[in-house]
C-alpha cells in the first residue's frame, strides 16, 4: 500500500478565538484553501475529523453538511471521531479510501471549535475521551492526568520540571515564526513557571491553549498527482493503534504502547528506519508526553528523553527537528482539526515552503497524533516527491 | 445527570467491585468481560482491597464545570493492594503531607450533587490511613484497614 | 421497657471529620470577647461529607467490630436532622456501599437529636422480637448553625453506629432496660425546607433538656431498682458542655463518670450523633461488668434512657477498629471562610 497517495492540496485557518466563524465555516475555510491549492478539481469523498461538535458547539453530522456547504452533494461523506486523534484518523481514512480504489481526489478535514463553550466546559468535554467511569468519578481532568505523567517521570528519571518544559520553549519558538500559530511569540522556561498552575506541577504555558481552527488535506492517486500540483507530498504510511484505554491500567504508565506500535508499522510501510526521518510533529499534550515519545520513538533512552530536549537536538537546525512550526503548544490544538495542521505543515516542509522554519534538506516527515494520553496513535510518514518507499 | 447510569455504577463506586481473571489471576476495576491480558472469559466479580499506596498525585485547580465549587482538589493514582491501579480523589490532608508511597485507604463521600435539587453521586475516594495507639500503650499501632468489612451476598 | 429476650451490642463504631473550628474562631467574627464559650472547638464536615457519609463510616467501623456476616443484617436505621434528601431514605445508600444485602428493613428516622437513640429502641425491638437476626441503629449528622446564632458555636458533625442482635458471648454489652419520655415541647424546631432550625434560648434548659433527661433517667432507675451509684459511667446528650454536668449533678452522679463520654468540648454538638459518639468513646474504655448510663435528648422533645452492662466480649472487639479518641486527635483547624464555604453557607 505503501507510496500509493500523495497529498496535492494543502490549506488551514490560523488557530485562535474565530469568534465570528461557526464550526462548519472555518472547516469550508480550510477546505476551500486545501482544494484551490490543487486547482479546484472534484472531489470523490470527504473525511471529517472532529472530536467533540455536538457538546460544544450543538451540530452533528459535519461531514454530510460540510459536503453540501462545498457544493459536492451526491460524494461520500464520513465523519470520524476519536478524541484529539480525529483529525490523524480522517486522514488515515481519507488514505485508506485512496488505497481502495477511489474514483476521484479524497478531501480529509479536521476541525474543532472551542471556545463556543466556557474553558470549564472544555475540561469537562475532554474528560470524556478518556474512560468517564475513571475521569468523572476522579474528577481528573487532561491537564491532570498529564500532571501525574509529569510527576511520575520526575520521580522516576530525576529530571526536574524546568528540564521537561524545553519542549514547550521549543515549540513557541517556531510558532513565532509561523503566521497561523496561535500563539506566535517566544518563551522561556521563566514565562512557563510565572503562569498559573492548571493541576500541580503542570503550568498554564504547559499546556495546549483553548483555539478554534480547521485544516485540510486533498489526496489523489500517486500516478496522478502531477495532474493536480507541481509540488506534490508523497504519502507513504498511514497506522492507526489503539493501546490501554485507560492511562492507569498501563503496565509501564510511563510508556505509550500505541506510539511505538504505530510508528514500528508506519516506518515498515515506508520501508524506513528512524533515521531516515528528517522531523517530527509530536502530540504533547503537555511537555511531558512529547518527551516520552522521543523515547518511544527511540530517539533517546527511556528516561533520557529531556536531555535530547535540554541540549538542543531537536531545534530546527538539529539532528531531530521537533514540532516545527509551533506544535500543540505555539501553533493550537484544535482537538479534532491537529492531526490535520500536522499533515498540513509536513506538507509545507516536504515542498520547501516553511519560510524560516525550515529544515534544509527535508526529505521524510513523521506526525504523531494521539487521543488524551495514547489510548489511540495515528502515525503518518510523508515524503517529498521524489523519495520512493 | 443520569440517574440510571449512576445506578449503574453503584457496585464499582460504593465498594470498589472490580473482576478477576480465573484464568490468569489479573485484576480490573472496573468490571469487564474479557481479559485483556490473556484473552480468557472466565472472569468472576470481586470486592478490590479498601487499602493502597499512592504512586503519584496531583491537584487540580482548574476544574471541570461540575466540580468547578470542590477546587482546589487533589487526584492521585492509587496501587491497591490486588495490584490494580486507580484514579481517586485524596482528602482529609494536604498536598504537603502526600508522598509516594503514602498508605491510603478508601471511604465513601459526595462525588457531585447535580444541583440543589438533582440525584447526589457517591462513590469512593482515598484518605491517609487513620492509625491509632491502643488504650494501655501496647507496642504496635493499629490501623483501621486490617479489618476489612467482609464482603456479603449482597453484592451484585 | 425491657425486651423480652435479652438484647445486646454485637459490634459499635464511631466516626468524626477531621476539620475543627475553633469556637473562638466563630467568635471573632460576631464580636465576642471569648469570655463564655460554650465549647473549645467543634468538628466540620468536609465539602464532600454528609449524614450518610459518615454513617457509612461509623456503620463501617461497628461491623469491623462485629465480626458478622454483613447480609445477616436485617434493619438499618439511621436517625439525623440534616437529611442529604426529604425524601430517599440514607439507610439504602449506607447499605448498599457496605454490601448488606437488599433483604432488609430500612428507614430514616427523625426526633431531632434523639433519632439516633429512636433507632436504638426499634432495633432492640425487632431483635428481641426474632424479627431480624442483627439491626444496626446509627446516630450521624451535619449540624448546620445560623450564622451569628448562639447555636453556630456548637452545630458539629459526627455520628456511631450500633449493631444489635440476641444477648450473647458475642456481644459487647447487653441492654438491662430502657425508657423513652416525650412531650410536645417546642424548645427547638426546623420547619420544612428551612436550612436553619430556630429556637427560643433559655426554654431549650429546664422545661426542655432537663425535664426530659432527668424525667426518663430517674425512671429507668426506679424501674430497674438501680441508684447512681450502680453506674461507673453516664453518657447523656451533649449539647453544650455545662448542660450534661448539671444534669449529672441532678441525678447525683459523679462528674468523673462522664470522662470519656463528653466529647462536646472538642468536636461540639454532633446531634443525633452526640449522646451516640459518647457510648462509644465509653465502650472504648469500659471494662466487663461496667454498667453504663446512657440518656439522649432530641429537642420537640424527649428523652430515651438506656442502661447497658459490659461484657467480656468487649476486650476482643474493641481493638477491631479505631476508638473515638484517634479521631478526636486527628484534626485540622480551618478558618471562618473555609468553614462557611464547607458547610454549604457561600451557596445558599
Amino acid at each position: 500500500m505503501s507510496g500509493l497517495a500523495a497529498i496535492v492540496g494543502a490549506g488551514c485557518t490560523k488557530v485562535g478565538e474565530h469568534w465570528e466563524l461557526s464550526v462548519l465555516e472555518l472547516a469550508v475555510e480550510a477546505s476551500l484553501k486545501a482544494l484551490d491549492d490543487a486547482g479546484s478539481p472534484p472531489v470523490s469523498a470527504i473525511y471529517v475529523g472532529n472530536a467533540a461538535s455536538e457538546v460544544l458547539n450543538e451540530q452533528g453530522n459535519l461531514a454530510v453538511l460540510l459536503a453540501d456547504e462545498l457544493g459536492l452533494r451526491g460524494i461520500k461523506a464520513v465523519e470520524v471521531r476519536a478524541g484529539d486523534a480525529s483529525g490523524a484518523l480522517a486522514l488515515h481514512q481519507a488514505y485508506l479510501e485512496m488505497a481502495a480504489g477511489a474514483p476521484g481526489p479524497v478531501l480529509a478535514v479536521g476541525v474543532e471549535k472551542l471556545t463556543d463553550v466556557m474553558i470549564q466546559e472544555v475540561e469537562r468535554v475532554q474528560m470524556l475521551f478518556e474512560d468517564a467511569r475513571a475521569t468523572f468519578h476522579s474528577g481528573i481532568t487532561i491537564p491532570g492526568l498529564c500532571a501525574l505523567l509529569t510527576r511520575l517521570y520526575m520521580q522516576q528519571y530525576g529530571a526536574s520540571y524546568e528540564d521537561l518544559v524545553l519542549l514547550a520553549v521549543n515549540d513557541h519558538r517556531n510558532a513565532a515564526n509561523n503566521k497561523y500559530a496561535q500563539y506566535p511569540f517566544p518563551i522561556t522556561v521563566e514565562t512557563v513557571l510565572n503562569s498559573p498552575l492548571v493541576a500541580d506541577p503542570v503550568r498554564l504555558f504547559d499546556t495546549a491553549g483553548v483555539g478554534d481552527g480547521a485544516a485540510a488535506v486533498l489526496i489523489v492517486k500517486a500516478e496522478e498527482a502531477r495532474r493536480f500540483s507541481d509540488a506534490p507530498v508523497r504519502l507513504l504510511a498511514s497506522e492507526a493503534v489503539a493501546g490501554e484505554a485507560s492511562f492507569s491500567s498501563r503496565e509501564d504508565l510511563l510508556s505509550m504502547n500505541s506510539l511505538r506500535k504505530a510508528a514500528a508499522r508506519a516506518l515498515k510501510r515506508a520501508g524506513m528506519d528512524i533515521k531516515d526521518v528528517d522531523f517530527f510533529e509530536l502530540h504533547n499534550t503537555t511537555s511531558v508526553v512529547g518527551i516520552l515519545a522521543l523515547e518511544e520513538l527511540g530517539l533517546a533512552e527511556r528516561g533520557e528523553g529531556w536531555r535530547l530536549v535540554k541540549e538542543g537536538q531537536i531545534a530546527i537546525g538539529a539532528d531531530w527537528p521537533v514540532n516545527t512550526m509551533g506544535g500543540l503548544k505555539g501553533r493550537g490544538h484544535p482537538w479534532g482539526a491537529t492531526g490535520l495542521y500536522q499533515a498540513v505543515e509536513a506538507v509545507w516542509q516536504l515542498r520547501g515552503e516553511a519560510g524560516k522554519n525550515q529544515v534544509e534538506g527535508a526529505e521524510v516527515g513523521l506526525t504523531h497524533n494521539m487521543c488524551g494520553l495514547g489510548s489511540l496513535s495515528c502515525v503518518h510518514i510523508l515524503a517529498r516527491w521524489e523519495v520512493r518507499a | 445527570m443520569s440517574v440510571p447510569r449512576f445506578w449503574r455504577e453503584i457496585p464499582h463506586k460504593y465498594r470498589l467491585l472490580g473482576s478477576r481473571c480465573r484464568s490468569c489471576g489479573a485484576v480490573y476495576h472496573p468490571r469487564r468481560r474479557v481479559c485483556p491480558r490473556c484473552g480468557s472469559r472466565d472472569l468472576e466479580d470481586v470486592r478490590l482491597s479498601r487499602r493502597g499506596r499512592l504512586l503519584a498525585f496531583t491537584v487540580v485547580r482548574r476544574a471541570p464545570s461540575d466540580l468547578d465549587e470542590y477546587k482546589p482538589y487533589i487526584v492521585g493514582l492509587v496501587e491497591l493492594q490486588d495490584g490494580v491501579r486507580v484514579l481517586s480523589q485524596i482528602v482529609d490532608c494536604d498536598p504537603s503531607e502526600l508522598r509516594p508511597g503514602l498508605e491510603l485507604e478508601a471511604t465513601l463521600r459526595r462525588i457531585r450533587a447535580h444541583g440543589p435539587a438533582g440525584v447526589i453521586e457517591y462513590g469512593y475516594k482515598f484518605r491517609p490511613v487513620i492509625k491509632w495507639e491502643p488504650e494501655g500503650g501496647a507496642s504496635s499501632l493499629g490501623d483501621a484497614s486490617g479489618g476489612e468489612v467482609p464482603a456479603g451476598e449482597g453484592d451484585r | 421497657m425491657k425486651p423480652i429476650r435479652p438484647v445486646g451490642i454485637v459490634g459499635y463504631g464511631g466516626y468524626v471529620p477531621i476539620y475543627r473550628i475553633k469556637a473562638s474562631e466563630i467568635g471573632r467574627l460576631w464580636g465576642n470577647d471569648g469570655c463564655s464559650l460554650p465549647i473549645v472547638e467543634k468538628a466540620v464536615a468536609g465539602p464532600d461529607e454528609d449524614m450518610t457519609t459518615i454513617a457509612y463510616e461509623a456503620a463501617r467501623y461497628a461491623l469491623m467490630r462485629a465480626r458478622i456476616d454483613p447480609c445477616e443484617i436485617g434493619a438499618i436505621f439511621i436517625g439525623s436532622e440534616s437529611k442529604p434528601y426529604a425524601v430517599k431514605p440514607s439507610g439504602t445508600i449506607v447499605a448498599e456501599a457496605l454490601g448488606i444485602g437488599s433483604h432488609l428493613l430500612a428507614a430514616d428516622y427523625e426526633f431531632a437529636c434523639k433519632a439516633g437513640t429512636e433507632a436504638f429502641q426499634t432495633c432492640i425491638g425487632l431483635v428481641s422480637s426474632g424479627m431480624a437476626r442483627y439491626a444496626m441503629a446509627i446516630g450521624a449528622d451535619t449540624a448546620q448553625g445560623r450564622p451569628a446564632d448562639d447555636l453556630e458555636y456548637t452545630a458539629a458533625s459526627g455520628g456511631a453506629a450500633f449493631i444489635f442482635g440476641l444477648k450473647s458471648d458475642e456481644t459487647v454489652a447487653y441492654l438491662e432496660g430502657s425508657c423513652s419520655y416525650a412531650t410536645d415541647t417546642a424548645d427547638f424546631w426546623r420547619r420544612a425546607g428551612q436550612p436553619y432550625p430556630r429556637h427560643f434560648g433559655r426554654f431549650t434548659g429546664k422545661p426542655a433538656y432537663f425535664r426530659h433527661v432527668i424525667t426518663a433517667a430517674k425512671k429507668l432507675m426506679e424501674e430497674l431498682g438501680l441508684g447512681p451509684e450502680d453506674f461507673d459511667w453516664a453518657v447523656f446528650h451533649q449539647p453544650n458542655t455545662k448542660f450534661p454536668l448539671k444534669a449529672a449533678k441532678m441525678l447525683g452522679i459523679d462528674r468523673k463518670k462522664l470522662e470519656p463520654g463528653l466529647l462536646v468540648p472538642y468536636i461540639g454538638n454532633t446531634y443525633s450523633g452526640s449522646s451516640p459518639l459518647g457510648l462509644a468513646a465509653t465502650l472504648d474504655v469500659a471494662q466487663p461488668g461496667d454498667r453504663i448510663l446512657m440518656v439522649s435528648y432530641g429537642s420537640g422533645a424527649g428523652s430515651d434512657a438506656f442502661s447497658f452492662v459490659v461484657q467480656d466480649a468487649i476486650e476482643e472487639k474493641r481493638p477491631l477498629a479505631p476508638p473515638v479518641r484517634a479521631f478526636l486527635a486527628r484534626k485540622k483547624y480551618v478558618d471562618y471562610a473555609t468553614y462557611a464555604r464547607f458547610r454549604g453557607k457561600l451557596l445558599r
